[in-house]
């Protein structure tokens, strides 16, 4: 079994009369990798600030092995941070940026020569000692800024929004890298990032947050197939939301129509939301699916076709690989899995 | 790029500028021709000659007083250097409401006319009880110097990103081990550039001088403008060349300084992209 290295305990934060945290709790392990991902101004960049040391919260606890350090100051932290500009220093080459940590421990001139160099080969800059930071490329300057945390052994590395700054094609890049350095460190990450693919891909753990409040603590797959509410199956990926009733366990009936689903626990006649990912939905022909109505829109988007159908209650997203005209008249089907049951937001 | 070949250059634009510069700076170059005249007469030209600059030289009394000049102008520097950086981080750091009229404040020295801060400060020094000389000298000037490298020390500041601290605190440094290696090696050419106007501004003031300098010490400025009421000789002509030489060389310097800042802003500029 995992140790809990950190434990964030009914954390609120205040910013003059703004409630950016509504009482956080969350455990992370020893090496997770920890995603905490939402909408800009949701709290995430304010959760990774009080465990670096930056801000203190305006009540609750953070225990980093079960020992209070929120009043503690960053320097004295086990924890090291990757910025989002990555704040490296433009009056200090490479080197000397990378050693700076390590300068300021007094660890003797050789031992820190052979870390830096074992550092950069790690991110795949070997030879750049003696550059200038400022005239790296965004890519390279990233790995230096994780080169110069990863070197003084943290038992904890931040990444806000890292990859940020990066275009499209780098970005794609340095995800599979950081992925590949945490397993080789093997400590933990804990990463912020309002990207849900990134996030997804990455992760060990998501942590989807709103509002200052954590909505759903999950692996990807259970994050992405069953979204505790509107909001986490919303932000992440796309999704038609439907509200419906809970009949009893294992069904559940909307706009008239009753489907077997896989979900249960709910009271009788609970109001609920249904989530039904594009990709879980068939077209079929009419005969052959409760759920019928007309083809409106086809939009291709490379791998498959979005088709929008509307019917008599509303109108389904749907993607495919096979193609509809729009006008035909088609039928819906889907199987008990592909129907996702929420509590309905606020109700819980 | 088309509209400037459409409109021409017109004739008179490069006239009326030829006639601003030559009102600007007549009375400069003919003080600075006729400190070469051979003759103590300001009417003609009679020939090349640095006789005026070998008296200036000889004059004890304007030595001593260009010496007191520069040693004030180093010292009231060197001390509003430190006193406008700190000013300048302690501004950059507070999140009050009144952080505006505080910047207001901080700089209202150069807007208060001079001849107003020199009695204020003649008057101050007299209920002290303070001899006046060098030591009222030193802190008059610091006063007035004090906003020139607060100003081009905060405008760096802001344009800073406050995560190069925050990542040394992170790094393991406390914060004043992050001012130190930080901070103050990345403002450091502000503080230059600001310094050097400083300097300049102490080397050629006079008004608040003469309320706070008392009867024995005198500066450089204050002795021209006490010689002058004797008659205007052709060293006084001399000593405002060399004078108008080293403003110059110290304002070169300055922007000299701050362009080399700007390129540091925009690499940082550059980093964020």
């Amino acid at each position: 079994m995992k140790n809990k290295l950190i434990e964030l305990k009914d954390l609120t934060k205040n910013f003059d009369d703004q409630q950016v945290l509504r009482g956080i709790n969350l455990d992370i392990y020893e090496n997770e990798f920890l995603t905490l991902l939402g909408p800009s101004g949701c709290g995430k960049t304010t959760t990774l600030r009080i465990i670096a040391g930056f801000e203190e919260p305006s009540s609750g606890e953070v225990l980093f092995n079960g020992i209070e350090i929120s009043k503690l100051p960053p320097y004295k932290r086990e924890i090291n941070t990757v910025f989002q500009k990555y704040a490296l220093f433009p009056h200090l080459n490479v080197e000397d940026n990378i050693a700076f940590g390590l300068n300021l421990k007094k660890v003797d001139k050789s031992v820190i020569a052979q870390k830096v160099g074992r550092m950069l080969k790690m991110v795949g800059l070997e030879g750049f000692e003696k550059r200038d930071v400022t005239l790296l490329s965004g890519g390279q300057q990233q790995r230096v800024a994780i080169a110069r945390a990863l070197v003084n052994e943290p038992k904890v590395l931040l990444l806000d929004e890292p990859l940020g700054a990066l275009d499209a094609k780098i970005r794609k890049n340095m995800q599979s890298e950081l992925k590949k350095i945490q397993r080789e460190v093997g400590i933990t990450f804990i990463y912020v990032t309002h990207d849900q693919e990134e996030a997804l891909s990455m992760s060990d753990t998501v942590v989807v947050m709103n509002n200052g409040e954590i909505q759903q603590i999950g692996s990807p797959t259970d994050i992405y197939n069953e979204p505790e509410n509107r909001f986490v199956a919303g932000f992440i990926g796309e999704s038609n939301i439907i509200e419906g009733h809970m009949l009893q366990d294992f069904l559940v009936e909307w706009d008239g129509f009753r489907f077997e689903c896989v979900d249960k626990g709910f009271p009788e006649n609970e109001e609920i939301e249904v989530v039904l990912r594009p990709e879980d939905l068939d077209i079929v022909s009419p005969d052959k699916a409760q759920i019928t109505g007309k083809v409106i829109s086809v939009t291709f988007k490379g791998v498959h076709y979005e088709i929008l159908v509307e019917t008599e209650y509303r109108t389904y997203m749907v993607h495919t690989t096979d193609y509809a005209e729009v006008g035909r008249k088609v039928g819906l089907s889907l199987g008990p899995e592909d129907i996702h049951v929420m509590w309905k937001m606020g109700a819980y | 790029m088309g509209m400037s070949r459409v409109k021409k250059n017109p004739r008179f634009a490069g006239f009326y500028l030829g006639l601003m510069f030559f009102i600007m700076y007549l009375p400069i170059a003919v003080v600075v021709v006729f400190s070469f005249n051979e003759s103590k007469l300001p009417v003609a030209f009679t020939g090349f000659s640095t006789i005026w600059y070998e008296k200036l030289f000889q004059n004890d009394a304007m030595l001593e007083a260009l010496v007191n000049s520069l040693i004030l102008g180093c010292l009231s520097t060197f001390i509003s250097a430190v006193i406008g950086t700190m000013g300048a981080v302690g501004l950059s750091k507070i999140r009050w409401r009144s952080k505006g009229a505080m910047e207001y404040l901080s700089i209202l020295p150069l807007m208060i006319p001079e001849i107003i801060l020199g009695m204020v400060l003649m008057a101050f020094f007299y209920m002290l009880g303070l001899p006046f000389g060098m030591l009222t000298l030193l802190i008059g000037h610091t006063i007035f110097c004090v906003p020139y490298i607060l100003m081009e020390v905060k405008a760096r500041l802001s344009g800073m990103d406050p995560a190069l601290e925050e990542a040394a605190r992170d790094l393991g440094a406390t914060s004043f081990r992050a001012f130190l290696d930080i901070t103050l090696p990345l403002c450091m050419p502000a503080v230059l550039s600001g310094s050097l106007l400083a300097f300049a501004m102490s080397m050629d003031d006079v008004v608040i001088t003469i309320f706070i300098n008392g009867p024995r010490v005198s500066t450089l400025p204050v002795k021209v403008y006490t010689q002058i009421k004797t008659g205007v000789t052709p060293e006084i002509n001399a000593l405002c060349t060399i004078m108008l030489g080293v403003t110059l060389l110290v304002l070169g310097a300055s922007a000299l300084v701050k362009r080399i800042n700007k390129t540091g802003e925009n690499a940082d500029e550059k980093q964020a992209h």
